[in-house]
């Protein structure tokens, strides 16, 4: 963890969440998650200092290739297999302002839709060259940019034959822990997106388009690895309207 | 028509799905060679100041069972009630001292553990001190969204009875689940996602 020199505090309280736009606890859909949510309310807290404060991550943390899944796991000179592609964009805060230092931490299948955990037992192969986890910092422009594969969609036992779209987990922090969140990306024209129980436990289609990174063309490397785009929105702070209220307006 | 404001909508939440651990502890899963450590398997070191606590607890779904698949992470104050965080402008903090942790609970017996100090007190917005607390964050396959609570002391009954968040709490009887046991140095947290011994949960 490191400091974030010539940053003026953020000491706002963040915008609440609108969590008719998040997937909401119960949606039976997803069979797990009839016993695994909450049925009472949930308490509301008006952003205290132990909510508006959360840690931050310096470069240091970072080894050489933790943002290149194609070599980070693979023996000295080979590479994982599989359709190359970058994920780059932006991550920004509601308010539109990037979110400069934000650790991403991204883990996915193999292009054959295998993940490696002991927990796995999908019929397909894994890479011995692809270990599937990766992370970087945004910049201070917000911007972060990663190399992988594109990972396979697999089978899973919710449905008798539900089938996951190819998607990339994210995990992302703010600068406060109150913005925490874990997502999954998906790749544009992907027909499995609609009709994932996953997918579906977020009630607005629009904001399943949110989660839905088109092919990049332009930023496509010629020979070498197709472009994908995903920005990111965390939650924005109440500004500091006037200088006395520390915890914003 | 009116100007539009321009505020962009928070990308939603999706469940962290079964292998979370791939990404955020792959070395627990096996997945060695890739990150030196996991990230937030240790909060303190030799230097760090104040009372050594460990935190244990199970995290339960509404057919009492435990999870085995969860993540839990947890924020909180140094010994002396300073957060590790550019935002915090009160003082500076413990330098041997991160504040975050992060542990998988455990496949065979759903167990997870922190070994952490005690958090002095903080002030709640209107500057009263709240009771000591740690945050938690839930993460879990069958979980949409992470899931916040707080982990209050049973040693702390006169800090508890004038914290402003407990105070909130209209049923009673609940404010029993954001209160930790206690074992020597260890507190035990135990959190319930459904049911009638159900975990207070946050909108923060």
């Amino acid at each position: 963890m490191s400091e974030m020199p010539n940053r003026k505090p953020e000491t706002g309280a963040f915008f609440p969440r609108d969590r008719n736009w998040h997937p909401p606890a119960f949606a039976p859909g997803y069979k797990t998650s009839v016993l695994r949510s909450p049925q009472r309310a949930l308490l509301s807290l008006d952003g205290t200092i132990s909510e508006i404060t959360g840690p931050i991550f310096g470069h240091s943390v970072l080894g050489e290739l933790d943002n290149d899944l194609i070599h980070n796991f693979a023996k000295p000179g080979e590479s994982a297999i599989g359709e190359r592609i970058i994920v780059h964009g932006r991550v920004l805060d509601e308010r539109g302002r990037p979110v400069s230092g934000a650790l991403l931490e991204f883990w996915q299948a193999n292009a054959g839709g295998r993940y490696r955990h002991k927990k796995e037992s999908y019929l397909a192969p894994l890479d011995p060259n692809f270990g599937g986890c990766g992370r970087t910092i945004t910049d201070e422009n917000g911007y972060y940019a990663f190399r992988t594969i594109k990972p396979g969609p697999y089978p899973w036992p919710n449905g008798v034959n539900d089938w996951r779209p190819a998607h990339i987990h994210f995990s992302v922090f703010g600068h406060g822990f109150a913005q925490r969140l874990i997502t999954q990306m998906y790749f544009e024209g992907d027909p499995m997106i609609w009709k994932c129980p996953i997918v579906n436990t977020i009630p607005d289609r629009q904001a399943i388009e949110q989660l839905v990174a088109p092919l990049d063309w332009a930023n496509t490397i010629p020979m070498d690895a197709r472009a994908y785009r995903f920005d990111i929105v965390l939650r924005g702070r109440r500004s500091t309207l006037f200088e006395n209220r520390l915890e914003g307006n | 028509m009116a100007q539009e404001l321009g505020y962009l909508k928070e990308t939603p939440s999706q469940t962290a799905g079964p292998y979370v651990h791939i990404g955020l502890t792959p070395n627990f899963c096996g997945i060695a060679g890739v990150y030196d450590a996991d990230l937030g398997s240790s909060m303190v070191n030799d230097r760090t100041l104040g009372e050594r606590i460990t935190i244990k607890g199970r995290v339960f779904d509404g057919a009492g069972a435990p999870l085995k698949d969860a993540l839990v992470e947890i924020w909180q104050a140094d010994a002396a009630g300073f957060y590790n965080s550019p935002s915090e402008i009160r003082g500076a903090a413990d330098p041997s001292f991160t504040g975050w942790g992060r542990c998988p609970t455990s496949a065979e017996d759903g167990v997870f553990a922190f070994e952490t100090v005690k958090p002095g007190r903080v002030p709640f917005k209107d500057g009263r001190l709240m009771a000591p607390h740690i945050t938690f964050w839930i993460v879990a396959r069958g979980i949409n969204i992470g899931l916040h609570t707080r982990m209050y002391f049973p040693d702390e009954g006169a800090a508890n009875d004038e914290d402003p968040l407990l105070a909130r709490i209209e049923h009673r009887e609940r404010v029993a689940t954001l209160i930790a046991a206690r074992e020597g140095s260890t507190y035990l947290f135990d959190i319930h996602l459904q049911g009638p011994e159900e975990t207070v949960f946050l909108d923060i």
